[in-house]
């Protein structure tokens, strides 16, 4: 069987940034693997090892720089990696869903695989949504937000457990083939190992732009355009302790026994 | 005219507060339309439900007959169907872990543009729609170019609509495609439940990321026994098996109210703040000036909570 994992690379904002038009400035972004996509891929690794008939492959959309991240993806264990990328994409301020839909469509006609895990969100622009578009779009089932996932040993159901609000878990049979979106807590996700980083660097990244997809740049003109980015205007009357940690925790430590915490 | 289609949440026979959030949320971009506010609620006991929805500035209820509980294939035939047959220029969804299952479906489905989390709608010309990026560090406005779209809301934002309202209600009815019906709810757990009851403590410590290490949780430990308070989480600490489920704040954790919750090393993410901005005061140690928890803070100190800490034990011991 063959699963493809979808991976993102995120950009998280320093402690301190500035911002200029609707971006924040370059200097103040580190790039990183999506954390809900590590455990995804995580998940689709731990399936290549209980069984001996199992190929994985990751694919990400993003420009070359993505490629360290999509790297880590290897060096954690999965076989292989697309990475999509052209100069129509990224002209894009802001990719909607439908239009990642479109090219991860495009990546699953030619992998055929029988299975697609994704993370429950990215946590740079947190939309959610891609893993159940992409299903829609494929005319496959899907679940959103698994924190538990058996294959039936026929591989045509997926048996997980969706994690609801309010410490409620839902336990739903899906058909395969699906799109899963994984929930974090789900496993482990391993460390790469220093022979996974070395194996990584050899292994191949197949790079396609929407020609090599054969779609038209329409494809990725969506609706949304991001018109403001800025520092949301804090409502909070907080009272912020100065001083060096001896002082503050004074200060805080007075206020806490005011409130009567500690007084036993 | 245009039609404002809000679908709302309900989970085991209730109703979810968002859903009278919705009801908010749906009306003020209605009135922007200068449209009608249809609401749908699909699955359950919908006489009851519709009853219930039935409130200020909504004009139409259309009650969907098909199934107890949540089923996203229903919710996606049902939602496309109506939104055909009242020709909705919007439809509105929770921005829940349900509506996260089935609203992305149905805005491929139609070819229309989705927009999630949405903090603040407004539209004029066109709709704008406010949203977070970057855990909540920077809000930015989306423009939406299209004639209709999908909007999910986040929980909080809107104050619930609660008095009467004198909607007609009307059953819908549409042929459910049973063969496009791919999944099946088979039950439901829950889970968490163990040694301590952190929604009754009246003192918190929680402990996020910023601990780093399971080793470090010592120090949280040691300060939680000399202010005679619970230990309690985020859930990356939960995550990774640190600390128990049964210790997690949060939208898929536990929702505390305690006298003081201290949020050590927690960033202040959405999911985190649904489950305890209810506490009383809220003090936060965290490095980052800028980290959202500030902004719900009472107290702060804006500190490596590995030189804070151990001090304020000090204080107690
Ligand atoms: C569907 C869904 C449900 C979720 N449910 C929950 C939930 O129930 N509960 C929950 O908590 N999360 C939940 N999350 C996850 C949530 O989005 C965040 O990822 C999580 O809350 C982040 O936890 P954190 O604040 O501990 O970590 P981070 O966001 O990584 O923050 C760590 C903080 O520690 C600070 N820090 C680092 N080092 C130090 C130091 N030495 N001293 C002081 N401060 C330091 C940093 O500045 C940062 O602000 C959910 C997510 C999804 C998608």
């Amino acid at each position: 069987m063959k699963v493809l994992v979808t991976v993102k690379e995120v950009a998280e904002a320093a402690d301190d940034f500035e911002i200029s038009g609707t971006e924040i400035e370059e200097g103040y972004l580190e790039y990183d693997l999506n954390e809900w996509d590590d455990y995804a891929i995580e998940e689709a690794v731990q399936l290549s090892e209980e069984r001996d008939d199992v190929e994985t492959v990751g694919v990400t959309i993003g420009p070359e720089r993505s490629e360290e991240t999509i790297r880590m993806a290897l060096a954690k264990g999965l076989d292989r990696a697309v990475r999509v990328w052209d100069d129509a994409i990224a002209r894009q301020d802001l990719l909607d869903v439908d239009a990642k839909a479109r090219l991860l469509e495009a990546i699953v006609e030619q992998e055929e695989p029988d299975l697609i895990l994704s993370g429950v969100q990215a946590n740079d622009d947190s939309f959610g949504a891609t893993g159940v578009a992409l299903a829609r779009q494929l005319g496959v089932q899907w679940a959103a937000v698994v924190n538990r996932m058996e294959l039936t040993e026929d591989d045509t159901v997926a048996n997980v457990r969706r994690e609801l609000e309010g410490g409620v878990e839902e336990l739903t049979e899906v058909d395969m083939p699906a799109v899963l979106t994984i929930q974090t807590g789900i496993n482990e996700p391993r460390y790469a190992s220093l022979r996974g980083i070395r194996q990584a660097q050899s292994k191949e990244i197949d790079v396609q732009g929407l020609e090599d997809l054969e779609l038209g740049e329409d494809a990725v003109e969506g609706a949304l355009d991001l018109t403001r980015m800025y520092e949301p205007v804090s409502e909070s009357d907080a009272e912020i302790f100065e001083g060096d940690p001896g002082e503050t925790a004074g200060e805080l430590a007075e206020v806490l026994q005011e409130k009567g915490v500690g007084a036993q | 005219m245009s039609a404002v289609l809000a679908v709302a949440d309900h989970r085991r026979g209730e109703l979810r507060d968002v859903s009278f959030e919705l009801l908010t949320a749906g009306r003020e971009l209605a009135d922007d339309l200068d449209g009608e506010l249809h609401v749908a609620v699909i699955g359950g006991d919908v006489e009851s439900f519709a009853d219930k929805l039935d409130r200020d500035g909504v004009d139409v209820v259309h009650t969907v007959d098909e199934g107890e509980e949540f089923n996203h294939d229903v919710y996606v035939q049902a939602v496309e169907a109506l939104c055909g047959e009242i020709d909705a220029t919007a439809i509105l969804a929770p921005n829940s872990v349900n509506g996260l299952d089935y609203a992305p479906a149905v805005a491929n489905g139609l070819s229309i543009p989705l927009v999630t989390d949405a903090v603040a709608l407004e539209y004029e010309d066109g709709l704008e729609v406010t949203r977070e990026m970057y855990g909540s560090k920077v809000e930015t406005t989306v423009e939406v170019d299209a004639d209709r779209f999908f909007v999910t809301i986040r929980s909080g934002e809107w104050p619930a609509t609660e008095d009467r309202g004198d909607a007609s209600l009307e059953p819908f009815e549409f042929d459910l495609d049973e063969s496009a019906v791919g999944s099946r709810v088979t039950g439901f757990e829950e889970v968490g439940e163990g040694d301590v009851d952190i929604s009754d403590a009246d003192v918190l410590v929680s402990i996020g990321r910023g601990i780093e290490e399971e080793e470090n949780l010592e120090i949280v430990e040691a300060l939680a026994d000399a202010l005679d308070a619970t230990l309690a989480a985020s859930r990356p600490v939960v995550d990774n098996g640190w600390l128990p489920k049964n210790r997690q704040v949060g939208q898929s954790g536990k929702v505390v109210t305690p006298e003081v919750y201290i949020a050590v090393g927690i960033s202040g993410a959405v999911q985190h703040v649904a489950g305890m901005k209810g506490a009383k005061t809220i003090v936060a140690i965290n490095t980052d000036p800028n980290a959202p928890i500030f902004d719900i803070a009472d107290y702060g100190i804006v500190d490596d909570l590995f030189e804070v800490v151990p001090e304020l034990t000090e204080q107690f011991s």
